[in-house]
C-alpha cells in the first residue's frame, strides 16, 4: 500500500504511483487478474495518437471552482483556455446549486519567449499580488506547467517569499501537462495540494460526511438521504469554500461519486487523519448503491436504517425497473468513459438487461492508494471475466474503428468529443455529462430511460450518419481496431 | 508591471491549429502535450459559438502527446511514425505540423522531419507555434506563413478579377464562416470573383489558386498583414489593406466604393447595388423605429470588449448608423505595441465625428474593472464575451456576446457584415433589450 505524504508538495502521477496504464486491450478478467497478482498490465504505447487531455485541465477544473480560491496558472496564455470551459461548467453548478451567479477565476502569468530563457519567477510574485489586490481571496493556487516544469521555475521559493506579506494560504500544484498520460492525475494534484496546503488537523468529530464528487445535481436527495443517517454531507471541491475544506479532516467519512476522482483525497485522509474512505464499487445502478450505503452505514453504525431504507426504495422502483428491462432486452452497448465510470456504467447497463458488448476506458488504474484494484473492476471481473475490454486514452481512431465493427445499438460515453463519432455513424449514443445520472435507485430509472429514449428515436443520428463522411481512410477502417498498439515493452 | 492575464479572450500561438482545421480538409498534426489541443479548441470553438470538431478537429487532430521522455530525450522520431501514420489513417487532402512549448524549448529539429516528407511531394507544412510566442492572432498568421513559404507555387498567369479574401481570424471569431461568405458576396456583386480558403468549398483548390489572384484584399486592423505582404513579394501580387470589416450602410458603401475603385471596377453598378441594399436595410429600419426609439429601457452609451477588428467595425456601426455614443473600448487581441498607434488612429472617427478612447489590454478582468468604474448614466450596452455576463448583472446593463469566448450562443452561418449582417445585428442587440424585462 501507497503511503501518502501530505509534507511532500508535490504528488507523484498515476503512471508511478497506482501502475496507471493508456495503452491495453484484452478481458476484464485477465485486466483485473494481472494488476490483482502484481504481475502488471503491461503497458502498451500507441505509434499513432490523436490529442487526448492533459492533468492541467483537471487540476485547474477542480481547484478553480472553489469559490473563494483562485488559481495562478504560471504558464504561457494558452494553458488558461480551459478557463473558459472550466467557467461554463462553474456556472452550471452554481445554477444546479443556487448559489452566486459569478466567473470563476483562473488568472494566467502569460509566459512568454523571454521568460523561457530568463525565468518567470518576477512574473508570478507579480500575478499573485496583482490577483490577490483585485479578488482578495481565501487561498491562492499556483499550477505549474509544461514550460514551467521544463524551465525549472521554483515555484515553492517564490511562494515562501510571500508568504509573510499575505496572509492566507499560498500552494502550488504540480500538474505539468507531459508529465503523465493520464489526466486524473491532474485530480491527485489539486487534492494533494488541498491536503497538504488547505487541510488543517481536526479539532474535533464532527457529523460531516466529505463528499467528493463534480457538480453535485444530486445534493438534495443526499441530503435527505444522509439526514436518515445522522450526517450532513459536504461536496467537495466544487462550490465548497477554503473554510470547508479546511475542515474536512473532521469528518466521519469520505465517500465519492466517482473512484478516479476521489480515491486519493479518500486514502489521504484516511491515511492522515482516520477519517475512513467508503472503498466499495460508487453508487451507481442498483447493486453499486446498495454495497456503497452498507458500507457507509457499517461506518456509522446506521445498519437498520440502510436496511430500511434500501427495502423500501427496491420495492418502490421495482415496477419501473421491469418495465425498463422489458423495454432494453436485447440491446447492446459500448461504453467508453473513465475506468471508474466505466466499470461502474458497464454493471449498471447490465442491470438494466442491456448487453454490453465492449467497455473502453480512458486510462486504468491497477491499484487505488490503499493498495486494492479498484472495487468496480474487482466485482465486473467475477460475473463476466470474458468481457471484452480496452484501455485508450480517449484515442477516437480506436473508438471509431471499433464501434464500426461492434456496431452496437447504443454508445454510452463520459468526456467530450466521444459521442459525436457514433452518432456520425448511425449509431445513437448518450454522453454522461451529469456525475449522477445513474445514481442509485432514481438514477438508474432515469438512466434506463434516457437509453429507451435515445433508441426510440435515432433520426439525428441516422440522417447525419447518411450525409457526412468519417475522416479516415478506408484502409484504417480494415484494420484491426488496435493494430496501431505497440506490444508491451516496446 | 507583470502584463496578467484573467478572463482569457484568446489563447496561445498553437491555436493556429484551428486555422488550418479552417480549410476543408486540412488537419494539423500537433507536436505538443497531450493537453494543448483540447484546451485550445474548448476555448476557440465549443465554447465559441458552438463550433464543434466538425470533419477533422477535435480529439480526431493527431499529436504525439508529449512525455516526459520526449522532453529529456527529443521526439523526432515519435513525430516521424506519427507524420507518417496520420497520412495512412486520416482522410486529408492537406497537413499542417505545429509545434507545442515542450517541442520549441527542447529544440526538436521539426523543419528536418517535415521536409523529409514535402521531398516526397506530401501536402505537408510546418510551423513552430510553441505557445510562449504570443496568441493565436499571430498564430494564425504564422500558420499562414508556413503555407505561403512552403506549399504555395506561381501561377501561370494572373486571373482578372480573382481577389484573395482575408479577414477574421477562423474559430477565434465565432462569426468567420458568416464573414467570409458575406464579404465574398459583396465582391461578387459589384462583378469581381472572390477566392476564399477558409470554409466550406475552399480548401486546397483555393488555396491553389491564392498565386493567380489579381490582387488580395485584407480587411483587418492589423492580422493578416504579413501574409498580404508576404504573397506580394513571393508572387508580385499587390494588396488593399482595408482596416475596417463593414457593417452596416455606412461603412459597407464605403468598402464597396474603396474596393470598386481600387480595382478599376464599373462604379455605377457599384452605386445600384449600394442603393438596391440600402433601401432593404432601411425597409426593416424603418419598420422598427418604433422599437429602437420606444422602447421602455433603451442603452444610450455603449462598451466594446472584443479584438481590433470587431471593436472597431461594432463601434462604427453603433455611432455612424445607430446614433450610440461610446465609452472607452477595450481591445483585447494583443496587438502588437508597434501597431497599436496606428490601430488607436482607426477610432479617432467612428463617424459624426465622434471618436472613442482604447484601452489595448488583453487582461479581461482590468477591462471590466475599468468597465465597473465608468460612469454611463442610462444602462449600457456591452458587447463583449460571455465573460461580461455576470459584469452585465451587476451594472444592469444589456449585453451580446459577439467576440470570443461566446459561449453562450450557438452560431452558424451568420455574420454581421454588410447590410443584412447589420441587420442581425440589430435583431441580436434589441432582442436582449426587449427580453430583459419580460
Amino acid at each position: 500500500m501507497g503511503t501518502i505524504n501530505i509534507k511532500q508538495n508535490e504528488v507523484p502521477v498515476r503512471e508511478f504511483r497506482l501502475g496507471a496504464v493508456t495503452g491495453y486491450v484484452g478481458t476484464i478478467g485477465d485486466l483485473h487478474d494481472r494488476a490483482a497478482d502484481g504481475c502488471d498490465v503491461g503497458n502498451r504505447e500507441r505509434c499513432f495518437t490523436q490529442a487526448s487531455a492533459c492533468s492541467s485541465g483537471c487540476c485547474q477544473g477542480q481547484l478553480g471552482s472553489i469559490s473563494d480560491a483562485l488559481v495562478i496558472n504560471h504558464a504561457p496564455v494558452g494553458c488558461a483556455a480551459d478557463a473558459v470551459a472550466s467557467n461554463v461548467n462553474y456556472k452550471s453548478g452554481a445554477r444546479l446549486r443556487g448559489l452566486d451567479y459569478k466567473n470563476l477565476r483562473i488568472i494566467s502569468t502569460n509566459l512568454d519567449e523571454r521568460d523561457t530563457v530568463f525565468g518567470g519567477a518576477e512574473k508570478l510574485r507579480d500575478t499573485i499580488l496583482q490577483a490577490n489586490e483585485r479578488y482578495h481571496p481565501k487561498a491562492i493556487f499556483v499550477t505549474a506547467s509544461c514550460v514551467s516544469g521544463i524551465i525549472g521555475e521554483d515555484i515553492q521559493s517564490v511562494l515562501n517569499d510571500l508568504k509573510d506579506e499575505l496572509d492566507i494560504p499560498l500552494v502550488p500544484a504540480f500538474c505539468e501537462g507531459f508529465k503523465s498520460k493520464v489526466w486524473a492525475s491532474g485530480f491527485d494534484a489539486a487534492f494533494h495540494a488541498v491536503l497538504h496546503g488547505i487541510v488543517a488537523p481536526p479539532r474535533f468529530k464532527t457529523n460531516k460526511v466529505n463528499f467528493v464528487n463534480f457538480r453535485g445535481s444530486a445534493r438534495k436527495e443526499i441530503i435527505s438521504t444522509f439526514e436518515k443517517l445522522g450526517v450532513e454531507p459536504v461536496f467537495l471541491l466544487q462550490h465548497s469554500t477554503v473554510e470547508e475544506i479546511r475542515r474536512i479532516s473532521e469528518a466521519r467519512a469520505t465517500v465519492s461519486i466517482c473512484g478516479t476522482l476521489g480515491s486519493y483525497l479518500g486514502n489521504g485522509l484516511e491515511q492522515h487523519y482516520g477519517v475512513p474512505y467508503v472503498r466499495t464499487e460508487q453508487p451507481h445502478g442498483i447493486t453499486g448503491y446498495k454495497n456503497w450505503l452498507r458500507s457507509l452505514g457499517t461506518l456509522l453504525e446506521s445498519e437498520e436504517e440502510v436496511e430500511k431504507i434500501i427495502a423500501s426504495e427496491e420495492a418502490r422502483i421495482a415496477p419501473d425497473l421491469e418495465e425498463l428491462r422489458a423495454k432494453l432486452k436485447g440491446k447492446t452497448a459500448v461504453v467508453g468513459m473513465g475506468p471508474s465510470f466505466g466499470h461502474n456504467y458497464t454493471r449498471v447497463l447490465r442491470e438494466l438487461g442491456v448487453e454490453v458488448l465492449w467497455a473502453a476506458t480512458w486510462h486504468f488504474d491497477q491499484k487505488y492508494d490503499h493498495g486494492e484494484v479498484p472495487e468496480s473492476t474487482k466485482r465486473l471481473a467475477e460475473v463476466d471475466g470474458d468481457l471484452p475490454v480496452s484501455v485508450g486514452d480517449q484515442q477516437n481512431y480506436e473508438i471509431v474503428n471499433l464501434l464500426n465493427k461492434l456496431k452496437p445499438d447504443i454508445y454510452v460515453t463520459r468526456h467530450g468529443g466521444s459521442s459525436v463519432w457514433a452518432t456520425k455513424m448511425g449509431i445513437a449514443s448518450y454522453m454522461i455529462t451529469d456525475e449522477y445520472a445513474a445514481f442509485g435507485f432514481n438514477g438508474i430509472i432515469n438512466f434506463g430511460n434516457v437509453i429507451v429514449d435515445k433508441l426510440t428515436n435515432r433520426s439525428l443520428a441516422r440522417k447525419l450518419a447518411e450525409r457526412i463522411k468519417l475522416p479516415y481512410s478506408e484502409w484504417w477502417l480494415a484494420q484491426d481496431s488496435f493494430s496501431l498498439l505497440n506490444a508491451e515493452g516496446f | 508591471m507583470t502584463q496578467i492575464i484573467d478572463q482569457i479572450r484568446h489563447v496561445c500561438t498553437l491555436g493556429g491549429l484551428q486555422s488550418v482545421l479552417a480549410i476543408e480538409r486540412a488537419i494539423p498534426v500537433l507536436h505538443a502535450g497531450p493537453g494543448c489541443g483540447q484546451k485550445l479548441w474548448g476555448a476557440v470553438g465549443l465554447q465559441n459559438g458552438g463550433q464543434g470538431s466538425g470533419y477533422a478537429g477535435g480529439h480526431t487532430v493527431p499529436c504525439t502527446n508529449t512525455t516526459e521522455r520526449d522532453v529529456v530525450f527529443g521526439a523526432v522520431d515519435k513525430l516521424e511514425a506519427t507524420i507518417e501514420n496520420a497520412f495512412k489513417v486520416i482522410d486529408a487532402d492537406f497537413f499542417a505540423v505545429l509545434t507545442g512549448c515542450a517541442s520549441d524549448i527542447v529544440g526538436d529539429d521539426v523543419g528536418d522531419v517535415v521536409r523529409g516528407f514535402q521531398k516526397q511531394g506530401k501536402p505537408i507544412v510546418y510551423a513552430e507555434t510553441g505557445g510562449f510566442k504570443g496568441n493565436n492572432f499571430i498564430g494564425h498568421e504564422m500558420v499562414l506563413d508556413s503555407i505561403i513559404e512552403q506549399y504555395l507555387q506561381p501561377a501561370p498567369g494572373v486571373v482578372p478579377g480573382q481577389v484573395n479574401i482575408w479577414a477574421v481570424v477562423p474559430y477565434q471569431d465565432p462569426f468567420w464562416t458568416g464573414v467570409y461568405a458575406d464579404l465574398s458576396e459583396l465582391l461578387r456583386a459589384i462583378g469581381l470573383t472572390p477566392n476564399v480558403i477558409f470554409g466550406q468549398g475552399g480548401g486546397v483548390a483555393a488555396l491553389n489558386r491564392v498565386s493567380a489572384a489579381q490582387f488580395n484584399l485584407l480587411v483587418s486592423p492589423w492580422v493578416g498583414l504579413k501574409g498580404v505582404e508576404q504573397l506580394e513579394k513571393k508572387f508580385g501580387t499587390p494588396f488593399l489593406h482595408y482596416p475596417v470589416l463593414p457593417i452596416g450602410p455606412t461603412e459597407t458603401g464605403k468598402f464597396l466604393r474603396a474596393v470598386a475603385s481600387y480595382a478599376g471596377l464599373d462604379l455605377a453598378r457599384v452605386e445600384a447595388f449600394i442603393a438596391q441594399r440600402e433601401e432593404h436595410y432601411y425597409h426593416y429600419i424603418e419598420r422598427a423605429a418604433e422599437v429602437l426609439l420606444e422602447t421602455r429601457f433603451l442603452p444610450r452609451h455603449f462598451t466594446i470588449v472584443a479584438d481590433s477588428a470587431y471593436a472597431l467595425s461594432l463601434a462604427k456601426f453603433l455611432v455612424s448608423d445607430l446614433g450610440l455614443i461610446p465609452e472607452r473600448l477595450y481591445v483585447v487581441d494583443g496587438t502588437p505595441e508597434d501597431r497599436q498607434a496606428e490601430v488607436r488612429e482607426y477610432f479617432k472617427d467612428l463617424g459624426e465625428g465622434i471618436g472613442a478612447e482604447v484601452l489595448f489590454t488583453p487582461d479581461g478582468g482590468e477591462a471590466q474593472e475599468k468597465i465597473r468604474a465608468t460612469k454611463f448614466r442610462s444602462r449600457p450596452l456591452i458587447l463583449g464575451s460571455s465573460w461580461e455576463r455576470v459584469l452585465t448583472k451587476e451594472l444592469n446593463a444589456f449585453v451580446l456576446s459577439v467576440s470570443m469566448p461566446v459561449s453562450d450562443r450557438l452560431l452558424f452561418d451568420r455574420s454581421y457584415v454588410g447590410y443584412t449582417g447589420a441587420l442581425r445585428l440589430v435583431e441580436d442587440i434589441y432582442s436582449v433589450i426587449l427580453s430583459d424585462f419580460q
